[in-house]
């Protein structure tokens, strides 16, 4: 027992100090080594834990055959036979029940971590319940309590729990945000999924896609949005607003009739068939991959953004679903920026 | 000719080693396209479309084509030999299972020119590889291809069982019979029982693809989570089909340039029956993203990690035969050496996957890829090279040359590590895998940049080792019988390369490592266990490749059968199945034609064997 105890001892100090160089990895919005919530840090422990483990058994692994190949090399007129040793009962036994020990290190906490995941909170009034639908290439979140649903940009009340119910509307996805939680598959309907998690901190969070869907799998990112309770209020409310559309009854009319068949803002067009556009101003970028971010050296501005999809699409994104703006939709040069224009222009408070 | 109808099991071995180390090759040559691809963000060197068909093709090729005809290069070569006898038990059913392999690969990769390759992942995973979202014929040449190439499989696993349950030589007792006869064995029997699996998963999927069944869409009231389930019990058994021959190389390497007896045989024995036995317990640790549940989670992480128990034995049994030995480090132990601690990463890896609120976080991440290229290159592969280097002058009477041998190693194993190690923190930073580029300023150029690099290394590596075959293969064939002096099983008895008939007479098996055991109690050879006689052989025939020719034909027609073609002629011919029921005419005729015919083989007098 005291050496168990004195092992862990030892144990303690590496844990920390692998804690410590690991978090220096990635970044703090992206990295899974940089947990921003319980549910990343519950992984990240597990992580620690078994990291420690697997670096104690290398390093008996590497220092074992160090040695060996080192002490034992055939030296120069070396020709005698070696004893030919058919094994040693005591030695395969301590080798056999060393690993089961750790196994069960590891897999108590394993164990009861999974259970732990296993709670989806879709019960809890006090959570927000949101669905999630994955699409070739984008995501749709709808919030069943508040009768709103919004793409790419998942906003969430900081600190509350969110239960998630995920599914996909063609292939399967895979919906993971890694500083927030693990991933969790978006399934079609019948094998739906549930699962939640929460973010005790402001900020902005990267999501992707981590299950093959198509040509832009890699491009298929979200953000989640962290944003205190009553900023969160005020969203909603401003989600569920008449819908804004162009100012020039030409070009509102050219929006209505080429866009609004496929998208949604606020009560007008069609859901579901391509990502809601209500409030896209607001958006941290657009398609998951421009980022509205002038500031950044990889930003720019959102109307120079939207511009760039609405343009050609097909660049942006390969394989997505939307039909060219010019070639198939016959919208000029001058509609498409003024389009664009409009949706820059359509922000939430 | 006598190629192609050759039913020897040494020249099907070198056939497996060409075909094997042809797409082996193409593999290769399309994991420099994807690391080309990934050395810089936002890269433009493939798109995206691209991108996806080289990653299917890469795993599936490597998997399916190239490293597996390469370990049946191996047992074909080596088995018969090392368990004293003439020939495996079907010699007609060898030639078969090369030929269907070589024309199910083709196949395959008849895909790049004819009009697009499979693009939904080595997995396939349903719907993305669905009629409706992978509209091209690649997916069905994926089905077709490995559906023919599997039966090769199949075909070479069942004979490998009954070869080694009833041809060992007389006393070799199970518990006598080398580590690479066991792993084998075990290999073969876990053949027998995963690749059904995948053979009914390519049926059903074929059928949804081709005939409009349901079988993985929802809407028809199938699921695609079933596609999952049956690719996983198929596929992670797949990992011990490759993995356990490995063991057994570095089982009969080691001992050799150790001069010293594998260290607790017993265990190891055990070790392989059980890592096998757990391998079919596993296979939904794949899937603990897909929903499903606490209790399956719980279960299949715990069974998981359980396997780590046997590997280690593995692992400190090889040490410790090294231990008190005098180990020679030749190329082929170079590799066997290389080979522990960097599978001892792998495996260590793999148990930290197994923890599935860990792993919701690893999966589909370049934390996955590297794990896996850890336990598949750098245990598998370097596992070959240290079996190539140490049994070619048996396969071909020549030495490969240490040196060249020795640079290939060291190319090959630094930029290994620096390809793959760099991945586990991509993966951890949050670099998903199967991304056919990535957005600047994550963190994740300069690390994809190293693994670019190392990929070239190990390129240089096999160019290396290349040259050094080119090079061996213009030397005269005179390598001894024992060339490595202390060999220590049957196949060191006989001369280099083996005469046709294996052994005058066979031997007689009087313990653990048979060779060894004479050689220490001052005999030169065995003790003959029979007298010399007349040899049975079995005749060559053309029979199997032409078998090969017509599933190879059966299945094209098949695949085109709905297609729409420019002549009337062609498509009245494809979509009235006139072309599959033509090719399965020529394969079943030919069955016809061997079950009718008569054929006893040939003997080798006693007079004609005096010479050798």
């Amino acid at each position: 027992m005291m050496k168990m105890w004195q092992a862990g001892k030892r144990l303690l100090p590496m844990t920390a100090a692998l804690g410590l160089i690991l978090a220096g990895c990635g970044r703090e919005d992206l990295s899974v080594l940089r947990p921003q919530g319980p549910e990343a840090e519950t992984s990240f422990g597990l992580m620690k834990l078994a990291i420690t483990i697997m670096i104690v058994v290398l390093l008996i692994v590497f220092g074992i055959a160090a040695y060996v190949l080192v002490r034992y090399r055939r030296k120069p007129g070396q020709n005698e036979i070696p004893e030919q040793v058919e094994g040693s009962f005591k030695l395969e036994v301590l080798w056999t029940v060393i690993p089961l020990i750790l196994v069960v290190v590891l897999a108590v906490p394993t164990v009861k971590a999974v259970f732990a995941a296993g709670d989806d909170h879709s019960g809890d009034a006090n959570a927000v319940k949101v669905k999630v639908t994955g699409h070739q290439y984008w995501w749709e979140f709808e919030y069943t309590d508040y009768g709103i649903t919004t793409a790419q940009d998942l906003v969430i009340p900081v600190g509350k729990d969110i239960a998630f119910e995920l599914s996909t509307k063609d292939v399967l996805h895979s919906f993971w945000v890694p500083s927030l939680s693990g991933k969790i598959d978006t399934n079609p309907d019948g094998t739906t999924n549930r699962f939640s998690f929460s973010a005790p901190n402001e900020g902005v969070y990267r999501g992707k896609c981590a299950e093959l869907c198509g040509p832009s799998h890699g491009f298929m990112e979200f953000k989640v949005k962290s944003v205190s309770e009553a900023a969160f209020e005020e969203w909603i409310a401003s989600m569920k607003a008449p819908a804004v559309l162009p100012e020039d009854p030409a070009l509102a009319e050219k929006f209505r009739s080429a866009c609004l068949t496929c998208h949604a803002v606020g009560d007008q067009g069609i859901a579901g068939a391509g990502p809601d556009l209500t409030g896209i101003g607001s958006r941290e970028s657009v398609a998951g991959i421009l980022l509205n971010d002038d500031t950044r050296e990889d930003g720019a501005p959102i109307e120079e953004n939207l511009k760039t999809w609405l343009h050609d699409p097909e660049s942006v994104k390969p394989g997505n679903l939307m039909p060219d703006p010019k070639e198939e939709l016959g919208l000029t040069d001058e509609e498409i920026d003024g389009i664009a224009e409009y949706l820059a222009g359509y922000t939430l408070n | 000719m006598d190629w192609i109808t050759t039913v020897d099991h040494k020249k099907i071995a070198v056939l497996y080693l060409w075909a094997g180390g042809f797409f082996f090759g193409i593999g290769g040559l399309e994991a420099i396209l994807i690391r080309i691809q990934l050395i810089k963000p936002m890269n433009t060197f493939l798109d995206a479309q691209t991108f996806n068909e080289l990653i299917t093709m890469h795993g599936t090729t490597m998997i399916f084509l190239g490293v597996m005809p390469i370990i049946f290069a191996l047992m074909n070569a080596v088995i018969p030999l090392q368990i004293g006898a003439r020939d495996v038990a079907f010699p007609f059913l060898n030639a078969l299972g090369f030929w269907t392999f070589l024309f199910g690969g083709l196949l395959l990769n008849l895909s790049w020119i004819m009009g697009g390759a499979p693009d939904a992942g080595w997995t396939a995973y349903t719907p993305l590889s669905s009629a409706d979202y992978s509209a091209t014929h690649g997916v069905d040449f994926y089905t077709i291809g490995l559906q023919i190439a599997g039966l090769g499989t199949l075909i070479g696993g069942i004979n490998f069982l009954a070869t080694i349950i009833t041809m060992r030589a007389p006393g070799m007792s199970f518990m006598r019979m080398p580590m690479f006869a066991w792993a084998t064995f075990i290999t073969s029997a876990i053949i027998l029982f995963a690749f059904p699996a995948i053979t009914v998963g390519l049926v059903l999927l074929t059928f949804d693809r081709i005939l409009g069944a349901n079988f993985f869409d929802v809407a028809g009231g199938g699921n695609p989570v079933l596609w999952q389930h049956i690719f996983w019990i198929f596929g992670h058994p797949e990992v011990y089909i490759l993995i356990l021959p490995a063991f057994g190389i570095i089982s009969e390497v080691i001992p050799t340039f150790s001069r010293k007896r594998l260290f607790g045989y017993s265990s190891m024995v055990f070790a392989t029956i059980l890592i096998a036995f757990l391998g079919f317990m596993v296979w939904a640790h794949h899937m603990f993203t897909t929903g499903l549940g606490p209790v399956a989670n719980a279960l299949f992480s715990v069974s998981t990690m359980l396997i780590a128990v046997p590997t280690g034995i593995k692992i400190f049994n090889w040490l410790f035969t090294m231990w008190g030995g005098q180990v020679r480090f030749t190329s082929a132990n170079l590799f066997a050496v290389g080979f522990i601690p960097t599978f001892t990463m792998g495996g260590v890896t793999g148990v930290m996957l197994a923890s599935a609120p860990a792993d919701f976080q690893f999966h589909d991440t370049y934390f996955v890829v590297a794990h896996f290229h850890y336990v598949i290159v750098g245990g598998l592969v370097l596992g070959l090279f240290s079996g190539l280097h140490y049994w070619w002058p048996k396969m071909f009477g020549r030495m490969l040359s240490e040196t060249l041998g020795k640079w290939t190693f060291w190319t090959f194993i630094i930029g290994f590590h620096m390809t793959f190690f760099v991945q586990h923190f991509l993966g951890l930073m949050g670099m998903q895998r199967r991304v056919f580029t990535y957005l600047p300023n994550q963190d994740f150029d300069l690390l994809n940049l190293i693994s670019t690099i190392g990929a070239g290394l190990m390129g240089v590596g096999m160019i290396i080792f290349l040259l050094n075959v080119f090079l061996t293969s213009r030397k005269p064939a005179d390598a001894g019988n024992d060339p490595w002096e202390d060999g220590r099983t049957l196949e060191w008895t006989i001369p280099s390369p083996p005469p046709e008939y294996n052994f005058k007479q066979t031997p007689l098996v009087r313990g653990l490592d048979a060779f060894w055991k004479e050689k220490t109690a001052g005999h030169k050879a065995m003790t003959p266990s029979e007298p010399v006689g007349s040899i049975h052989m079995p005749s060559a025939t053309p029979l199997p490749f032409v078998m090969s020719v017509g599933i190879f034909i059966a299945g094209l027609g098949f695949m085109f059968s709905r297609d729409e073609f420019g002549s009337a002629v062609m498509s009245f011919l494809f979509n009235n199945y006139i072309v599959t029921a033509l090719g399965l005419l020529i394969t079943f005729g030919s069955m016809l034609l061997r079950s009718l015919y008569d054929d006893h083989g040939w003997h080798i007098e006693p007079e004609e064997l005096e010479g050798s």
